[in-house]
């Protein structure tokens, strides 16, 4: 059974550790995440939530952006990206 | 994607530069081609900078700035410089040995993203032993803090084999002590080096079973505080490694005199005709040249490979491997154990001797 996913603090301020960025790239056909000797590609979604991932903006504001912009329950939001962020997370591809 | 006609060829992400063959140390499993470029031969760094422009625009994300050991090189700095220039994602795969940390500094400086140090076993007189030069160890525990100091990403490789085995619990510590976020668990590959010293490498199965379940368990343990990403001990598995991602498929090597390969080991195929980069651009030569095409897709592949849903998994395992193995490029990797040559990597695969290894040297 799948481990529940750990909850993110409201205040966190996530961000890319140096060493990743996520970059278009025309040939490889769109977003792809740089990281130490992988590459990942990903989906428009995805894209959206991490180029948010600047260290400035918290947890919960780019929770809140998010909703807004694709106007969209919130907890449904703060679920999916709690979801992706921990996943970058255990992959040392995001800082929390 | 960018067409290439009707076929459809996929980009290239990864280009591993091999800027020399020169090498302080002297590790027995290195996968350089026993026969070794000379430095007479090394291409300069403006063609470097060439390759690695073309590199970008034939789709290519990330360079491996590898050899031997890229800080031989005197102009390393400009060549971090021109593939940052080109927009590629810098990887430095080191030894550590000449690397000052002036030289770091520079390299940060020029653009440079992440560096991968090697380390020879967690013991320092074994480590030092295994890669035939004293202080090495000492060497690389120094630069690790220089590259933390810099707050540049680490990642520590390990080559695993009977020597090392029974420390790799030690050797993930000794990763999160030098402050890695990576660490790479990598069993040997018998190619070039290696496969000279096979017999003096070869872990048992034993040793195999257990240190791939003690690496299960470290894994979960650090998880979200190290990657743990394994090199699986191909000679040990029932399945063959899908050798760089398929052959022509993900990645180009470029040898230290120009010669662009599909896999550093793959001049060991006789017949195939490798195209240099001093002659044609990259492009020419992942789309056109003969080497690149030879193994391209699974058509080619025969039963047991041909009707097997792991086809386009596994590509059929590794063409050199194929071709060191059975005398054959075209035949299924006899890792697998559907190869009717399976036995043959079995019984290598038990075969320990404890010679005195054969270094690598020029």
């Amino acid at each position: 059974m799948a481990e529940p996913i750990p909850a993110i603090s409201a205040d966190a301020r996530p961000r890319l550790p140096r060493g990743v960025r996520l970059t278009h790239n025309e040939a490889q056909g769109g977003w792809v995440l740089l990281a130490p000797e992988r590459v990942f590609k990903a989906d428009a979604i995805a894209a959206e939530i991490v180029k948010r991932c600047t260290g400035s903006a918290t947890f919960a504001e780019i929770v809140d952006d998010l909703a807004k912009t694709y106007a969209a329950p919130r907890d449904r939001i703060e679920a999916d990206v709690t979801a992706l962020l921990r996943g970058l997370a255990d992959k040392k591809l995001l800082e929390l | 994607m960018t067409s290439h006609g009707a076929s459809a060829l996929p980009n290239p992400l990864g280009l591993l530069a091999e800027l020399t063959h020169r090498c302080p140390l002297g590790c027995p499993y290195c996968s350089n081609p026993t026969a070794l470029d000379r430095r007479a031969d090394e291409l300069d760094g403006a063609t470097w900078a060439r390759v690695f422009a073309e590199a970008a625009a034939l789709g290519v994300l990330q360079v491996h700035l590898s050899g031997g050991e890229p800080a031989a090189r005197r102009d390393l700095t400009e060549i971090t410089a021109s593939a940052n220039k080109a927009g590629l994602y810098t990887n430095l795969i080191t030894s550590g040995i000449g690397v000052t940390a002036k030289l770091l500094g520079a390299l940060a400086e020029a653009g440079l993203d992440h560096v991968q140090l090697s380390i020879q076993d967690a013991q320092e007189k074994s480590a030092d032993h295994i890669a035939g030069y004293e202080g090495a160890y000492a060497r690389k525990r120094a630069l690790a803090s220089e590259i933390v100091a810099l707050k540049l990403p680490l990642t520590v490789n390990a080559v695993i084999h009977r020597a090392n085995i029974a420390r790799v619990a030690d050797l993930v510590e000794l990763a999160l002590a030098m402050g890695a976020a990576r660490v790479e668990i990598a069993h040997v590959q018998y190619y070039g080096w290696a496969l000279k010293n096979r017999a003096a490498l070869m872990p048992t199965r034993e040793q195999v079973d257990r240190a791939v379940e003690v690496v299960e368990g470290l894994r979960a343990r650090h998880r979200g505080r190290i990657v743990i990403d394994a090199v699986v001990p191909d000679y040990h598995a029932r399945f063959p490694k899908p050798c760089v991602g398929g052959w022509g498929r993900r990645s180009l090597n470029v040898t230290p005199s120009g010669k662009v390969l599909p896999c550093h080991a793959a001049e060991i195929i006789p017949g195939l005709e490798f195209w240099s980069v001093k002659d044609h651009s990259l492009t020419d030569i992942w789309t056109a040249s003969p080497a690149f095409n030879a193994f391209r897709g699974t058509a080619f592949l025969p039963e047991p490979c041909k009707s097997c849903e792991r086809r386009e998994i596994d590509f059929g395992g590794c063409r050199c491997q194929a071709f060191m193995l059975t005398g054959d490029a075209r035949a299924t990797d006899p890792v697998c154990q559907f190869s009717p040559h399976h036995d043959v990597v079995a019984a290598l695969a038990a075969v320990q001797d404890d010679r005195s290894y054969v270094y690598r040297r020029m």
